[in-house]
Protein backbone atom coordinates (compact mmCIF):
# COMPACT_ATOMS: atom_id res chain seq x y z
CA UNK A 1 0.00 0.00 0.00
CA UNK A 2 2.94 2.02 0.91
CA UNK A 3 4.55 1.35 -2.01
CA UNK A 4 1.59 2.36 -3.90
CA UNK A 5 0.89 5.61 -2.61
CA UNK A 6 4.53 6.47 -3.12
CA UNK A 7 4.21 5.59 -6.88
CA UNK A 8 1.14 7.24 -7.06
CA UNK A 9 2.77 10.66 -4.94
CA UNK A 10 6.09 10.51 -7.91
CA UNK A 11 3.57 10.61 -10.47
CA UNK A 12 1.68 12.87 -9.34
CA UNK A 13 5.46 15.30 -8.54
CA UNK A 14 6.38 14.26 -12.04
CA UNK A 15 3.35 15.84 -14.01
CA UNK A 16 3.22 19.11 -11.75
CA UNK A 17 7.10 19.01 -12.61
CA UNK A 18 6.60 18.72 -16.49
CA UNK A 19 3.60 21.37 -16.38
CA UNK A 20 5.61 23.92 -14.90
CA UNK A 21 8.57 22.86 -17.18
CA UNK A 22 6.16 23.62 -19.96
CA UNK A 23 4.37 26.93 -18.48
CA UNK A 24 8.50 28.36 -18.21
CA UNK A 25 8.89 26.75 -22.16
CA UNK A 26 5.85 28.61 -23.05
CA UNK A 27 6.93 32.25 -21.30
CA UNK A 28 10.60 31.56 -22.84
CA UNK A 29 8.93 30.81 -26.45
CA UNK A 30 6.66 33.91 -26.07
CA UNK A 31 9.05 36.22 -24.16
CA UNK A 32 11.68 35.67 -27.37
CA UNK A 33 8.79 37.19 -30.16
CA UNK A 34 9.82 40.84 -28.85
CA UNK A 35 14.13 39.79 -28.68
CA UNK A 36 15.79 40.90 -32.07
CA UNK A 37 16.04 39.35 -34.48
CA UNK A 38 12.36 39.37 -35.29
CA UNK A 39 11.72 36.69 -37.59
CA UNK A 40 8.48 37.37 -39.93
CA UNK A 41 9.39 35.42 -42.37
CA UNK A 42 9.76 32.30 -40.28
CA UNK A 43 6.02 32.90 -38.34
CA UNK A 44 5.15 33.21 -42.22
CA UNK A 45 6.47 30.01 -43.19
CA UNK A 46 5.36 28.35 -39.85
CA UNK A 47 1.50 29.72 -40.92
CA UNK A 48 1.67 27.71 -44.32
CA UNK A 49 2.63 24.83 -42.32
CA UNK A 50 0.17 25.27 -39.71
CA UNK A 51 -1.99 27.43 -41.02
CA UNK A 52 -2.70 27.48 -44.76
CA UNK A 53 -1.69 23.42 -45.04
CA UNK A 54 -4.71 22.80 -42.54
CA UNK A 55 -7.22 24.67 -44.53
CA UNK A 56 -8.64 21.58 -46.81
CA UNK A 57 -8.87 19.31 -43.88
CA UNK A 58 -10.94 22.17 -41.65
CA UNK A 59 -13.49 22.87 -45.03
CA UNK A 60 -14.00 19.28 -44.66
CA UNK A 61 -14.97 18.58 -41.19
CA UNK A 62 -16.57 21.75 -41.28
CA UNK A 63 -18.50 21.01 -44.01
CA UNK A 64 -20.24 17.74 -42.71
CA UNK A 65 -19.94 18.65 -39.17
CA UNK A 66 -22.58 21.55 -40.16
CA UNK A 67 -24.31 19.08 -42.39
CA UNK A 68 -24.52 16.34 -39.29
CA UNK A 69 -25.80 19.34 -36.98
CA UNK A 70 -28.50 20.45 -39.52
CA UNK A 71 -29.94 17.09 -40.25
CA UNK A 72 -30.02 16.20 -36.68
CA UNK A 73 -30.92 19.49 -35.44
CA UNK A 74 -34.10 19.13 -37.85
CA UNK A 75 -35.15 15.84 -37.04
CA UNK A 76 -35.31 17.18 -33.09
CA UNK A 77 -36.49 19.84 -33.51
CA UNK A 78 -39.81 18.97 -35.86
CA UNK A 79 -40.69 16.85 -33.00
CA UNK A 80 -41.70 20.11 -31.53
CA UNK A 81 -42.66 22.31 -34.01
CA UNK A 82 -39.30 24.48 -34.09
CA UNK A 83 -37.57 23.87 -37.16
CA UNK A 84 -37.39 27.13 -37.74
CA UNK A 85 -34.68 27.70 -34.76
CA UNK A 86 -32.85 25.20 -36.71
CA UNK A 87 -29.81 28.02 -37.72
CA UNK A 88 -29.75 28.87 -34.48
CA UNK A 89 -28.65 25.79 -32.84
CA UNK A 90 -26.42 25.20 -36.01
CA UNK A 91 -25.12 28.65 -35.67
CA UNK A 92 -24.52 28.43 -31.61
CA UNK A 93 -23.37 24.76 -31.29
CA UNK A 94 -20.96 25.84 -34.33
CA UNK A 95 -19.72 29.01 -32.60
CA UNK A 96 -19.97 28.00 -28.74
CA UNK A 97 -18.25 24.42 -29.07
CA UNK A 98 -18.01 22.70 -31.83
CA UNK A 99 -15.68 24.87 -34.57
CA UNK A 100 -13.42 25.71 -31.66
CA UNK A 101 -13.12 21.95 -30.10
CA UNK A 102 -12.95 20.35 -33.44
CA UNK A 103 -10.78 22.78 -35.68
CA UNK A 104 -8.30 22.65 -32.37
CA UNK A 105 -8.04 18.67 -32.62
CA UNK A 106 -8.17 18.54 -36.34
CA UNK A 107 -5.29 20.90 -35.96
CA UNK A 108 -3.38 18.80 -33.40
CA UNK A 109 -3.88 15.81 -35.20
CA UNK A 110 -2.40 16.94 -38.59
CA UNK A 111 -0.03 20.20 -37.70
CA UNK A 112 0.56 19.20 -33.93
CA UNK A 113 1.81 15.83 -34.42
CA UNK A 114 4.23 17.21 -37.55
CA UNK A 115 5.30 19.78 -35.57
CA UNK A 116 6.92 17.62 -32.98
CA UNK A 117 8.03 15.04 -35.50
CA UNK A 118 9.81 18.02 -36.97
CA UNK A 119 11.56 19.17 -33.95
CA UNK A 120 12.24 15.82 -32.28
CA UNK A 121 14.03 14.78 -35.65
CA UNK A 122 16.10 18.22 -35.27
CA UNK A 123 17.05 17.23 -31.86
CA UNK A 124 18.43 13.14 -32.40
CA UNK A 125 19.80 14.31 -36.20
CA UNK A 126 21.50 17.35 -33.96
CA UNK A 127 20.41 20.35 -36.34
CA UNK A 128 18.91 22.14 -32.56
CA UNK A 129 22.53 21.50 -31.36
CA UNK A 130 24.48 23.06 -34.24
CA UNK A 131 21.73 26.32 -34.26
CA UNK A 132 23.38 26.79 -30.17
CA UNK A 133 26.55 25.94 -32.22
CA UNK A 134 26.06 28.54 -34.68
CA UNK A 135 24.81 31.06 -31.69
CA UNK A 136 21.35 31.18 -32.71
CA UNK A 137 18.42 30.75 -29.84
CA UNK A 138 16.86 27.42 -31.06
CA UNK A 139 13.77 28.38 -28.95
CA UNK A 140 13.70 31.63 -31.08
CA UNK A 141 14.60 30.39 -34.64
CA UNK A 142 12.49 27.01 -34.03
CA UNK A 143 9.57 27.44 -31.75
CA UNK A 144 8.85 31.00 -30.84
CA UNK A 145 7.50 30.92 -34.85
CA UNK A 146 5.58 27.62 -34.55
CA UNK A 147 3.83 29.03 -30.72
CA UNK A 148 2.92 32.88 -32.79
CA UNK A 149 2.05 31.07 -35.80
CA UNK A 150 -0.35 28.81 -33.45
CA UNK A 151 -1.56 31.36 -31.71
CA UNK A 152 -2.91 32.99 -35.57
CA UNK A 153 -3.66 29.82 -37.33
CA UNK A 154 -6.09 28.53 -35.39
CA UNK A 155 -8.84 31.26 -34.73
CA UNK A 156 -8.89 31.53 -38.52
CA UNK A 157 -8.90 28.37 -39.27
CA UNK A 158 -12.01 28.51 -36.37
CA UNK A 159 -13.72 31.33 -38.04
CA UNK A 160 -13.66 29.29 -41.59
CA UNK A 161 -15.06 26.32 -39.59
CA UNK A 162 -18.21 27.87 -38.28
CA UNK A 163 -18.77 29.92 -41.31
CA UNK A 164 -18.55 26.45 -43.52
CA UNK A 165 -20.58 24.30 -40.64
CA UNK A 166 -23.33 26.81 -40.74
CA UNK A 167 -23.05 26.77 -44.73
CA UNK A 168 -23.08 22.83 -44.57
CA UNK A 169 -26.30 22.92 -42.06
CA UNK A 170 -28.06 25.60 -44.53
CA UNK A 171 -27.43 22.80 -47.41
CA UNK A 172 -28.96 19.91 -45.53
CA UNK A 173 -31.63 21.82 -43.35
CA UNK A 174 -32.77 24.87 -46.19
CA UNK A 175 -31.73 23.29 -49.38
CA UNK A 176 -32.46 19.52 -48.78
CA UNK A 177 -35.48 19.54 -46.02
CA UNK A 178 -37.39 22.59 -46.41
CA UNK A 179 -36.74 24.97 -43.55
CA UNK A 180 -37.47 28.82 -44.62
CA UNK A 181 -34.13 30.17 -45.56
CA UNK A 182 -34.96 33.50 -43.85
CA UNK A 183 -36.04 31.85 -40.99
CA UNK A 184 -32.57 30.15 -40.98
CA UNK A 185 -30.47 33.00 -41.17
CA UNK A 186 -32.62 35.28 -38.81
CA UNK A 187 -32.86 33.04 -36.12
CA UNK A 188 -29.02 32.56 -36.13
CA UNK A 189 -29.20 36.72 -36.14
CA UNK A 190 -31.15 37.15 -33.27
CA UNK A 191 -30.03 34.07 -31.16
CA UNK A 192 -26.04 34.99 -31.32
CA UNK A 193 -24.41 37.33 -28.83
CA UNK A 194 -21.14 39.07 -29.15
CA UNK A 195 -20.64 36.74 -26.11
CA UNK A 196 -20.59 33.49 -28.04
CA UNK A 197 -18.40 34.79 -30.80
CA UNK A 198 -15.96 36.46 -27.93
CA UNK A 199 -16.36 33.06 -25.95
CA UNK A 200 -15.48 31.07 -29.20
CA UNK A 201 -12.45 33.34 -30.13
CA UNK A 202 -11.12 33.08 -27.11
CA UNK A 203 -11.55 29.29 -26.36
CA UNK A 204 -9.76 28.74 -29.91
CA UNK A 205 -6.96 31.09 -28.93
CA UNK A 206 -5.98 29.32 -25.79
CA UNK A 207 -6.47 26.10 -27.74
CA UNK A 208 -3.56 27.44 -30.33
CA UNK A 209 -1.50 28.10 -27.84
CA UNK A 210 -2.32 24.44 -26.04
CA UNK A 211 -1.35 22.76 -29.35
CA UNK A 212 1.53 24.60 -30.54
CA UNK A 213 2.96 24.46 -26.28
CA UNK A 214 2.55 20.60 -26.58
CA UNK A 215 3.82 19.62 -29.65
CA UNK A 216 7.61 21.92 -29.84
CA UNK A 217 7.46 21.06 -25.54
CA UNK A 218 7.70 16.76 -26.94
CA UNK A 219 9.35 17.65 -29.82
CA UNK A 220 12.25 19.93 -28.43
CA UNK A 221 12.77 17.22 -25.39
CA UNK A 222 12.67 13.91 -27.64
CA UNK A 223 14.88 11.61 -26.53
CA UNK A 224 16.31 7.98 -27.35
CA UNK A 225 16.17 7.83 -31.42
CA UNK A 226 13.46 7.35 -34.02
CA UNK A 227 11.41 5.57 -30.95
CA UNK A 228 11.55 8.79 -28.96
CA UNK A 229 10.34 10.69 -31.99
CA UNK A 230 7.23 7.89 -32.79
CA UNK A 231 6.72 7.98 -28.88
CA UNK A 232 6.42 12.39 -28.75
CA UNK A 233 4.41 12.60 -31.89
CA UNK A 234 1.57 10.61 -29.90
CA UNK A 235 1.99 12.32 -26.76
CA UNK A 236 1.19 15.24 -28.57
CA UNK A 237 -2.09 13.96 -30.07
CA UNK A 238 -3.38 12.06 -26.70
CA UNK A 239 -2.25 15.28 -24.22
CA UNK A 240 -3.08 17.97 -27.04
CA UNK A 241 -6.93 16.21 -27.37
CA UNK A 242 -7.00 16.06 -23.33
CA UNK A 243 -6.17 19.46 -22.51
CA UNK A 244 -8.20 20.58 -25.31
CA UNK A 245 -11.43 19.20 -23.96
CA UNK A 246 -10.27 20.17 -20.32
CA UNK A 247 -9.59 23.82 -21.58
CA UNK A 248 -13.36 23.32 -23.39
CA UNK A 249 -14.81 22.74 -19.58
CA UNK A 250 -12.93 25.21 -17.83
CA UNK A 251 -13.79 27.90 -20.31
CA UNK A 252 -17.30 27.31 -21.11
CA UNK A 253 -17.99 27.71 -17.31
CA UNK A 254 -16.40 30.98 -17.57
CA UNK A 255 -18.82 31.92 -20.66
CA UNK A 256 -21.49 30.50 -19.51
CA UNK B 1 44.11 28.19 -26.01
CA UNK B 2 41.76 25.18 -24.69
CA UNK B 3 42.22 23.65 -21.08
CA UNK B 4 40.44 20.99 -19.75
CA UNK B 5 40.99 20.29 -16.38
CA UNK B 6 39.24 17.97 -13.84
CA UNK B 7 36.22 17.80 -16.14
CA UNK B 8 33.98 14.83 -14.69
CA UNK B 9 30.24 14.41 -16.03
CA UNK B 10 27.78 11.87 -15.52
CA UNK B 11 24.39 10.82 -16.78
CA UNK B 12 21.73 8.57 -14.59
CA UNK B 13 24.19 7.97 -11.97
CA UNK B 14 27.19 6.42 -14.71
CA UNK B 15 30.39 8.88 -14.62
CA UNK B 16 31.20 9.47 -17.96
CA UNK B 17 34.21 11.29 -17.73
CA UNK B 18 35.74 11.23 -14.48
CA UNK B 19 38.38 13.52 -14.31
CA UNK B 20 39.54 14.49 -17.62
CA UNK B 21 42.81 16.75 -17.68
CA UNK B 22 43.54 17.82 -21.31
CA UNK B 23 45.34 20.59 -23.50
CA UNK B 24 44.18 21.99 -26.80
CA UNK B 25 47.00 24.16 -27.94
CA UNK B 26 46.76 27.29 -30.60
CA UNK B 27 46.73 26.23 -34.09
CA UNK B 28 47.17 22.44 -33.53
CA UNK B 29 44.50 19.99 -34.40
CA UNK B 30 44.33 17.46 -31.36
CA UNK B 31 42.23 14.04 -31.90
CA UNK B 32 41.06 12.30 -29.02
CA UNK B 33 40.90 8.25 -29.77
CA UNK B 34 38.50 5.70 -27.89
CA UNK B 35 36.33 3.05 -28.25
CA UNK B 36 32.40 3.88 -29.06
CA UNK B 37 30.14 5.29 -26.16
CA UNK B 38 33.22 6.05 -24.13
CA UNK B 39 32.29 9.43 -23.64
CA UNK B 40 34.50 10.90 -26.86
CA UNK B 41 31.65 13.39 -27.82
CA UNK B 42 30.22 14.22 -24.50
CA UNK B 43 33.82 15.91 -24.04
CA UNK B 44 33.49 17.67 -27.04
CA UNK B 45 29.85 19.20 -26.35
CA UNK B 46 31.23 20.66 -22.91
CA UNK B 47 34.04 22.52 -25.20
CA UNK B 48 31.46 24.59 -26.69
CA UNK B 49 28.74 24.86 -23.93
CA UNK B 50 26.38 22.05 -25.04
CA UNK B 51 26.95 19.92 -21.95
CA UNK B 52 27.68 21.48 -18.47
CA UNK B 53 29.80 19.34 -16.27
CA UNK B 54 29.00 18.28 -12.54
CA UNK B 55 32.51 19.64 -11.66
CA UNK B 56 35.98 20.71 -13.54
CA UNK B 57 36.38 23.80 -15.72
CA UNK B 58 36.90 23.99 -19.51
CA UNK B 59 39.28 27.15 -20.03
CA UNK B 60 39.24 29.15 -23.44
CA UNK B 61 41.56 31.66 -23.38
CA UNK B 62 41.74 31.07 -19.89
CA UNK B 63 38.38 32.22 -19.29
CA UNK B 64 36.20 29.18 -17.31
CA UNK B 65 33.10 28.86 -20.03
CA UNK B 66 31.26 26.83 -17.50
CA UNK B 67 30.27 29.34 -15.59
CA UNK B 68 28.97 31.41 -18.69
CA UNK B 69 26.29 32.93 -18.75
CA UNK B 70 23.92 31.85 -21.89
CA UNK B 71 24.35 35.28 -23.71
CA UNK B 72 28.58 34.72 -22.92
CA UNK B 73 28.23 31.57 -24.64
CA UNK B 74 26.36 33.03 -27.55
CA UNK B 75 29.01 35.25 -27.50
CA UNK B 76 31.78 32.35 -27.35
CA UNK B 77 30.15 30.07 -29.81
CA UNK B 78 30.64 32.83 -32.57
CA UNK B 79 34.22 31.97 -32.34
CA UNK B 80 33.40 27.96 -32.88
CA UNK B 81 32.11 25.96 -35.22
CA UNK B 82 31.12 22.43 -35.28
CA UNK B 83 31.29 19.37 -37.39
CA UNK B 84 28.86 17.01 -35.55
CA UNK B 85 28.82 13.27 -36.71
CA UNK B 86 25.89 13.08 -38.91
CA UNK B 87 26.41 16.61 -40.15
CA UNK B 88 23.34 18.08 -38.56
CA UNK B 89 22.46 20.07 -42.12
CA UNK B 90 19.03 21.68 -41.59
CA UNK B 91 16.48 19.01 -43.40
CA UNK B 92 14.86 22.16 -44.37
CA UNK B 93 17.17 24.34 -46.54
CA UNK B 94 18.86 23.09 -49.55
CA UNK B 95 22.69 22.82 -49.65
CA UNK B 96 23.08 26.79 -50.20
CA UNK B 97 20.85 27.37 -47.91
CA UNK B 98 22.82 25.58 -45.13
CA UNK B 99 26.45 26.88 -46.01
CA UNK B 100 24.78 30.53 -46.41
CA UNK B 101 22.84 30.02 -43.00
CA UNK B 102 26.01 31.14 -40.53
CA UNK B 103 26.07 34.42 -42.92
CA UNK B 104 22.97 35.00 -43.37
CA UNK B 105 22.28 35.00 -39.28
CA UNK B 106 25.76 36.45 -38.27
CA UNK B 107 26.33 38.74 -40.75
CA UNK B 108 25.47 41.60 -42.92
CA UNK B 109 26.89 41.14 -46.01
CA UNK B 110 24.86 41.24 -49.34
CA UNK B 111 23.37 38.40 -50.66
CA UNK B 112 25.72 38.55 -53.90
CA UNK B 113 28.70 38.25 -51.59
CA UNK B 114 27.40 35.40 -49.55
CA UNK B 115 26.78 33.66 -52.94
CA UNK B 116 30.52 34.28 -53.84
CA UNK B 117 31.83 32.66 -50.48
CA UNK B 118 29.31 29.91 -50.83
CA UNK B 119 30.34 28.80 -54.15
CA UNK B 120 33.97 29.10 -53.70
CA UNK B 121 33.76 26.77 -50.70
CA UNK B 122 31.76 24.38 -52.60
CA UNK B 123 34.49 24.50 -54.95
CA UNK B 124 36.89 23.91 -52.36
CA UNK B 125 35.08 20.76 -51.18
CA UNK B 126 35.24 19.24 -54.44
CA UNK B 127 31.51 19.58 -55.16
CA UNK B 128 30.12 21.14 -58.15
CA UNK B 129 27.58 23.76 -58.41
CA UNK B 130 24.60 21.97 -59.04
CA UNK B 131 25.12 20.17 -55.48
CA UNK B 132 23.83 23.88 -54.19
CA UNK B 133 20.16 23.43 -54.92
CA UNK B 134 19.88 19.69 -53.38
CA UNK B 135 18.71 18.75 -50.42
CA UNK B 136 20.36 17.14 -47.37
CA UNK B 137 17.86 14.31 -48.20
CA UNK B 138 19.43 13.86 -52.02
CA UNK B 139 22.85 13.66 -50.98
CA UNK B 140 25.42 10.50 -49.88
CA UNK B 141 26.89 10.38 -46.79
CA UNK B 142 30.67 11.84 -48.14
CA UNK B 143 28.54 14.75 -49.51
CA UNK B 144 26.92 16.01 -46.27
CA UNK B 145 30.10 15.77 -44.27
CA UNK B 146 31.65 17.68 -47.42
CA UNK B 147 28.60 20.05 -46.90
CA UNK B 148 28.86 20.36 -43.10
CA UNK B 149 32.45 20.77 -43.45
CA UNK B 150 32.10 24.15 -46.26
CA UNK B 151 28.98 25.55 -43.56
CA UNK B 152 31.95 25.16 -40.32
CA UNK B 153 34.19 26.73 -42.37
CA UNK B 154 31.85 29.37 -43.81
CA UNK B 155 32.51 31.90 -41.72
CA UNK B 156 36.41 31.31 -40.92
CA UNK B 157 35.88 29.90 -37.30
CA UNK B 158 38.87 30.47 -35.18
CA UNK B 159 38.39 26.58 -33.37
CA UNK B 160 36.37 23.76 -34.89
CA UNK B 161 35.27 20.74 -33.12
CA UNK B 162 35.17 17.76 -35.46
CA UNK B 163 32.94 15.06 -33.91
CA UNK B 164 33.41 11.72 -36.15
CA UNK B 165 34.24 13.11 -39.32
CA UNK B 166 34.52 10.12 -41.03
CA UNK B 167 32.00 7.55 -39.26
CA UNK B 168 30.04 5.61 -41.99
CA UNK B 169 32.16 6.75 -44.81
CA UNK B 170 33.99 4.07 -47.30
CA UNK B 171 37.87 4.37 -47.38
CA UNK B 172 38.22 6.75 -50.36
CA UNK B 173 35.87 9.50 -48.83
CA UNK B 174 37.77 9.10 -45.42
CA UNK B 175 40.53 9.69 -47.12
CA UNK B 176 38.94 12.59 -49.02
CA UNK B 177 37.62 14.32 -46.01
CA UNK B 178 40.95 14.16 -43.61
CA UNK B 179 42.64 15.38 -46.67
CA UNK B 180 40.18 18.88 -46.59
CA UNK B 181 40.72 18.44 -43.32
CA UNK B 182 44.20 18.83 -43.50
CA UNK B 183 44.22 20.99 -46.14
CA UNK B 184 42.11 23.78 -44.94
CA UNK B 185 43.91 23.49 -41.74
CA UNK B 186 46.93 24.29 -42.92
CA UNK B 187 45.52 27.18 -45.32
CA UNK B 188 43.84 28.76 -42.17
CA UNK B 189 45.49 27.63 -39.08
CA UNK B 190 42.57 27.18 -37.22
CA UNK B 191 42.83 25.15 -34.06
CA UNK B 192 41.00 22.43 -33.44
CA UNK B 193 39.53 18.99 -31.67
CA UNK B 194 38.97 15.81 -33.15
CA UNK B 195 37.03 12.87 -31.79
CA UNK B 196 37.42 9.52 -33.62
CA UNK B 197 37.98 5.53 -33.18
CA UNK B 198 39.06 5.51 -36.96
CA UNK B 199 42.85 4.14 -36.48
CA UNK B 200 44.70 4.60 -37.60
CA UNK B 201 43.49 6.95 -40.69
CA UNK B 202 43.52 9.73 -37.92
CA UNK B 203 46.81 9.94 -37.16
CA UNK B 204 47.37 11.23 -40.61
CA UNK B 205 46.01 14.91 -39.92
CA UNK B 206 46.25 14.76 -36.26
CA UNK B 207 49.27 17.09 -34.18
CA UNK B 208 48.40 15.35 -30.98
CA UNK B 209 46.43 12.82 -29.79
CA UNK B 210 45.04 11.63 -26.45
CA UNK B 211 43.33 8.46 -25.41
CA UNK B 212 40.26 8.54 -23.50
CA UNK B 213 39.11 5.39 -21.48
CA UNK B 214 36.87 4.60 -18.42
CA UNK B 215 36.55 8.21 -18.12
CA UNK B 216 40.22 9.05 -18.37
CA UNK B 217 42.65 10.39 -20.45
CA UNK B 218 45.53 7.38 -20.33
CA UNK B 219 47.67 8.54 -22.73
CA UNK B 220 48.76 11.67 -24.90
CA UNK B 221 51.43 12.79 -26.82
CA UNK B 222 52.64 13.10 -30.50
CA UNK B 223 50.85 10.26 -32.85
CA UNK B 224 54.25 8.76 -33.20
CA UNK B 225 54.30 8.80 -29.38
CA UNK B 226 50.55 7.01 -28.91
CA UNK B 227 51.60 4.37 -31.37
CA UNK B 228 54.58 3.74 -29.68
CA UNK B 229 52.99 3.99 -26.15
CA UNK B 230 53.75 1.17 -23.65
CA UNK B 231 49.93 0.97 -22.11
CA UNK B 232 48.65 -2.09 -23.31
CA UNK B 233 44.98 -0.47 -23.60
CA UNK B 234 46.64 1.57 -25.80
CA UNK B 235 47.90 -0.41 -28.17
CA UNK B 236 45.23 -3.05 -27.96
CA UNK B 237 42.42 -0.22 -29.17
CA UNK B 238 45.65 0.76 -31.67
CA UNK B 239 45.26 -2.94 -33.35
CA UNK B 240 41.68 -3.27 -32.85
CA UNK B 241 41.86 -6.20 -30.82
CA UNK B 242 39.06 -7.87 -30.23
CA UNK B 243 38.95 -8.48 -26.24
CA UNK B 244 39.41 -4.78 -25.73
CA UNK B 245 36.50 -4.28 -28.05
CA UNK B 246 34.34 -5.98 -26.26
CA UNK B 247 35.19 -4.64 -23.32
Amino acid sequence: MATFIHALGGRFLAVVQEAGAMMLFLLEGLALTFVPPYRPRRVLQELELIGVKSTLIILLTGAFTGMVLGLQGYYTLRKYGSESALGSAVALSLIREMGPVLTAIMVSARAGSAVTAEIGIMRITEQLDALDTMAVNPMQYVVMPKLIAGVIAVPLLTAIFDVVGILGGYLIGVVLLGVSSGAYFSGMVQSVVPLDINGGIVKSLVFGITILLVACYKGYYTEHGAEGVSRATNQTVVLSAILILAWDYVLTSFFM
Amino acid sequence: MIKIIDLVKSFNGQRVLDGINLEVPRGQITVVIGKSGVGKSVLLKHLVGLLKPDSGQVLVDGQDITRFSGRQLQELRKRFAVLFQGGALFDSLNVFGNIAFPLREKTRLSEAEIRRRVFERLDQMHLTPDVALKYPAELSGGMKKRVALARAMIQEPEIILYDEPVTGLDPPMTNTVFHLISKTHQESGYTAMMVSHDIPDVFQVSDQVAMLHRGKIIAQGAPAEIQRHPDPVVQSFIRGEVDFLED
